[in-house]
């Protein structure tokens, strides 16, 4: 597998303007003759494809849902990074990058993360001029708020919408141009696979998910930005339809997976309350500015919070953090929350549950300017659990939330396949083993509005790309593959259902692969996934017709896919032998239990290759080159 | 608890539907709606059945892909909460429930619970965007917002596009959905300048689809999950009528065809 970032030359803060300055462009006439396929509507996506759509190329763009608005982009809560400064409080575009590289543990390359921190300030001024409608201040001004792991306010937001606010803003921008015949687009569109021609992307195969029809699409470049696969744990923030059919059919297809063990485990979510939990719901991460995360100092503490006094309450993370206190990266604050659980300090009905208390704020800043900024998320909790967080502190716990890895793709957003970029979380490049809170839409927008358009075409000047056409037998070919699978779905007609695979799989993530790993885990992880992938496949229950709206098929097709990449996601996690941002080895631990990097031999992008069903894949890499800064210990104290 | 389901069952577009009751005794009251259905797909399917269609994504009440009606309101009537948010706490043990798709010309049954709602979509294209191309805008900072505009432009952006409002509507009329998007792209001033040329065009669009017209119910205002005030309406109106004043060039819309107008 050949994996050459092409970063460019030069000094780190010049690289991106010199990649523009020589890149090859292509002239109005030949970008229309290009046909690009975008699959995802989501923040990558709908950016990728309007801006694209802009420049003169013809668009075809996928998504799963009945409309492009509804990508799960629109559930961000928080908000979004940017280096404006206009706080004036010393954000830069170096610091911005540094906390990102920091908050990372060094395992992100240095090229593409100081891009996304100097892109950040076009982000705002393009969501602006589309009516995205920031908070602003009494003068008009935009408004900041921190977040987790910056000392710095740098997060732009709308109330506690912002990426409902940012996608609509991107939706709309993609609305003129479907209006304007320069896109065309597909919803309730199923991608199945990638179709792959004298070893370039050139289409996919999508499931009609109203007819269940195949249909095969070909163009000049496949652009996939179809989001993260946390849903691999089951239950985890994401949209109930969150999948990795796209990324992960591509992998099969030769695209390398980088980075499978590195997921976001989000420590201020609301606790599961029984076995028929369908998801877990986020409370944002902004709650921790003003909010103060305790747990009693006593063992099984059942008094009302309320009751409890102020000495007997240990607030873990301003104790053991001074500087960051409750603003700790993610890693770090879900971890803390897990250790003083398992020994017993846990709150709520599961024991699984630290306080998030906002009464502090609440006395120093008043209920109005608390409800002001969070008033959502407190309306949120109440419908959830039926409490009023006004009156007793939130109960919160981790859950799985982002993926950091995702397909290998260089600094072009170019997997290994020529021709198959990848946008957005389903890319691996940007936050390194943990992803800084606010991160994720910046680097969704940067990817879909500035990047590609300006690295895509390059390829089509350089690649000297032959007509195409569905009847070509690669085409033919993979509908038959896809085809085939989904009959044999149909076929097994055994006694379980989908979700009950799901739940199995989730369960053996969420124990052995999730928070904190070990060898011996992730070793019976990869058994016990394996042996769950063959009663799937000979005792699944998928009721129904191919034929028709059959929404179980389509979850089938989901959770196959998920219980190929939950055993990759264990393997890779056994095989780096260290521990980084979220990937928490139980081996390798500081002596006060924070994660202990091997630089001398992990200092790499790893970057699985598929080689067939049933063989075992092939791990290579990348090594990370850190010429800007010097990797450290990171400390939060 | 125990409840009894009344549930609208439709195969496809072109099928006959109609009601078949469940009982259900495997409620908890910290279950959300769509998990207590959910349950019930579990079950139908152990028993070799086929489980009941409905449409969610997020189940965070923002994405709009869920929504049904529930004995006669959409999303069951809670204020301001969509039907993924809805917790069986509300109802009791013994209740008796209805539930079917969005009953709109404009809104085809697809499958049970589900509607097809892409007229939405086709709203917002022919004009519910600002014309700018991606690329190097000003600086955010040299457009400056007033507090109060941008609050109030916000309440209208909250909309879900999830069609509750078309639902409740005796009329079956799209206007508290496009009024705000008219009303949160209007309040601001970058949206300011297309405003007639906006307004114009997705009056036109709506006119297309198999919307009602509005006659002041108001019942849209009610069932809107994300509690979106009609004063979008009026505002819109108000915009409307600039719109078509002496001296503005009409282009595209044909002036004597639009109706769509309550008459405030
Ligand atoms: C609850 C929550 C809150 C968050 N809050 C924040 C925040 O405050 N700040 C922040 O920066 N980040 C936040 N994040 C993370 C951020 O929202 C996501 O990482 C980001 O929006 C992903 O965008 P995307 O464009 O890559 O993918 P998505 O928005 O997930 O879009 C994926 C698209 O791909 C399509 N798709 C997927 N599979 C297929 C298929 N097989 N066939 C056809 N189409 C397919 C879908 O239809 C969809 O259109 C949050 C995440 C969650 C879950
Ligand atoms: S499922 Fe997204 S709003 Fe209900």
């Amino acid at each position: 597998m050949k994996l050459d970032a092409r970063i460019p030359s030069g000094q780190l803060p010049d690289k991106w303007s010199s990649f523009r300055d020589h890149v090859k462009l292509l002239s109005p006439a030949n970008k229309r003759k290009h046909t690009i396929i975008v699959v995802g509507t989501g923040l990558a996506g709908a950016s990728a494809a309007a801006t694209l759509a802009e420049l003169g190329f013809t668009i075809k763009t996928f998504c799963y849902q009945d409309s492009a608005r509804r990508a799960h982009s629109i559930a961000a809560q928080g908000g979004i990074n940017a280096t404006k400064n206009y706080p004036y409080d010393g954000d830069s575009v170096w610091r911005l990058f540094y906390d990102t590289i920091k908050g990372g543990d060094f395992r992100g390359r240095e090229a593409n993360t100081y891009r996304l921190a100097e892109l950040s300030s076009n982000i705002i001024d393009q969501c602006v001029a589309q009516g995205v409608p920031f908070a602003r201040d009494y003068a008009g001004y935009l408004a900041n708020r921190s977040f987790g792991g910056a000392l710095v306010s740098r997060t732009f937001y709308a109330r506690g919408a912002t990426g409902q606010q940012l996608l609509l803003g991107a939706y709309s921008a993609l609305s003129r141009q479907v209006a304007a015949g320069a896109v065309e687009m597909h919803p309730r569109s199923d991608v199945q696979d990638i179709v792959v021609v004298d070893g370039k992307a050139r289409g996919i195969i999508v499931r009609d998910m109203l007819t269940g029809e195949l249909s095969a699409y070909a163009a000049d470049a496949v652009i996939l930005a179809t989001g993260g696969y946390a849903n691999v744990f089951y239950l985890s923030t994401n949209a109930k339809g969150c999948n990795t059919t796209a990324t992960w059919r591509a992998h099969r297809r030769g695209a390398g997976f980088a980075n499978p063990c590195y997921m976001q485990i989000h420590p201020t979510c609301i606790p599961q309350s029984g076995d028929y939990q369908s998801k877990l719901t986020l409370m944002s991460e902004s709650l921790r500015n003003d909010g103060r995360v305790w747990v009693p100092r006593k063992k099984g503490d059942t008094r009302n919070p309320n009751d409890i006094p102020e000495e007997e309450r240990n607030y873990y993370l301003e104790e053991k953090y001074p500087a960051y206190g409750n603003m700790v990266p993610r890693d770090v604050a879900s971890r803390n929350a897990k250790y003083w659980c398992d020994r017993g300090y846990g709150v709520g009905p599961s024991g699984r549950g630290v306080y998030l208390d906002l009464k502090d704020a609440i006395e120093r800043l008043g209920v109005e300017t608390i409800r002001q900024r969070y008033g959502n998320l407190f309306d949120m909790y109440e419908r959830i659990t039926g409490e009023n967080a006004y009156e007793v502190p939130m109960r919160i716990y981790p859950a799985p939330h982002y993926t950091m890895g995702g397909l290998w793709v260089d600094y072009h957003l170019m997997s290994n396949i020529p021709g198959l970029f990848v946008l957005g979380e389903a890319n691996f490049s940007d936050h390194g083993a943990n992803r800084l809170g606010a991160s994720a839409l910046m680097q969704g927008l940067a990817d879909g509005y500035f990047i590609i358009p300006n690295t895509i075409g390059e390829y089509f000047v350089n690649e000297r790309l032959q007509e195409v056409s569905t009847a070509a037998a690669e085409f033919k070919d993979a509908m038959a593959d896809v085809d085939q699978r989904l009959k044999k779905l149909l076929a097994v007609n055994g006694t379980k259902t989908v979700d009950h695979f799901h739940r199995e799989l989730g369960r053996i993530m969420w124990d052995d692969v999730g928070m904190s790993r070990n060898a011996k885990g992730l070793e019976d992880a990869i058994q016990r996934i394996g042996q769950l992938r063959e009663q799937f496949w000979s005792d699944v229950r998928v009721p129904g017709d191919n034929n028709e709206l059959n929404q179980e098929l389509e979850k089938a097709a989901r959770v196959a896919d998920f219980l190929e990449l939950g055993e990759l996601i264990a393997r890779d996690a056994l095989a780096r032998e260290e521990s980084a941002g979220g990937h928490f080895r139980e081996e390798h631990q500081t002596e006060e239990g924070e994660a202990l990097r091997d630089d001398e031999h992990f200092q790499h992008v790893a970057v699985w290759e598929f080689t067939g069903e049933g063989k075992e894949p092939v791990r290579h890499t990348e090594p990370l080159v850190f010429e800007a800064v010097t990797p450290t210990q990171r400390s939060y104290k | 608890m125990k409840l009894t389901l009344h549930i609208w069952r439709q195969n496809g577009p072109n099928a006959k539907g109609r009601f078949v009751t469940y009982t259900h005794d495997k409620v908890n009251e910290h279950m959300s709606f769509l998990e207590m259905l959910d349950v019930l797909n579990q079950e139908l399917i152990e028993r070799g059945e086929e489980p009941v269609a409905f449409e969610h994504d997020c189940r965070e009440g923002v994405c709009g892909m869920c929504g049904f009606v529930i004995n006669g309101l959409p999303h069951g009537g809670r204020k301001g909460t969509t039907t993924c948010q809805l917790h069986m706490r509300h109802f009791s043990d013994g209740d008796e429930l209805t539930l079917e798709p969005w009953r709109s010309a404009a809104f085809p049954v697809l499958r049970d619970l589900v509607v097809d709602r892409s007229s939405f979509d086709r709203i917002i294209q022919a004009g519910g965007f600002i014309s700018v191309h991606t690329g190097a805008p000003p600086d955010a900072s040299t457009l400056l917002v007033p507090k109060d505009d941008a609050e109030l432009a916000m309440d209208y952006a909250e909309c879900i596009g999830c069609g509750a409002c078309v639902a409740a509507c005796p009329n079956g009329a799209a206007m508290l959905f496009m009024s705000a998007k008219i009303a949160h792209l209007g309040m601001l001033p970058q949206g300011k300048i297309e405003a007639d040329r906006r307004v114009r065009a997705m009056a036109e669009a709506m006119e297309k689809e198999a919307f009602g017209s509005c006659t002041n119910y108001t019942s849209c205002e009610a069932a809107c999950p994300k509690e979106i005030s009609i004063s979008a309406i009026a505002r819109m109106n108000a915009d409307y009528r600039r719109a078509f004043l002496p001296g503005k060039p009409v282009g595209g819309g044909k002036l004597e065809k639009v109706k769509l107008l309550p008459a405030t």
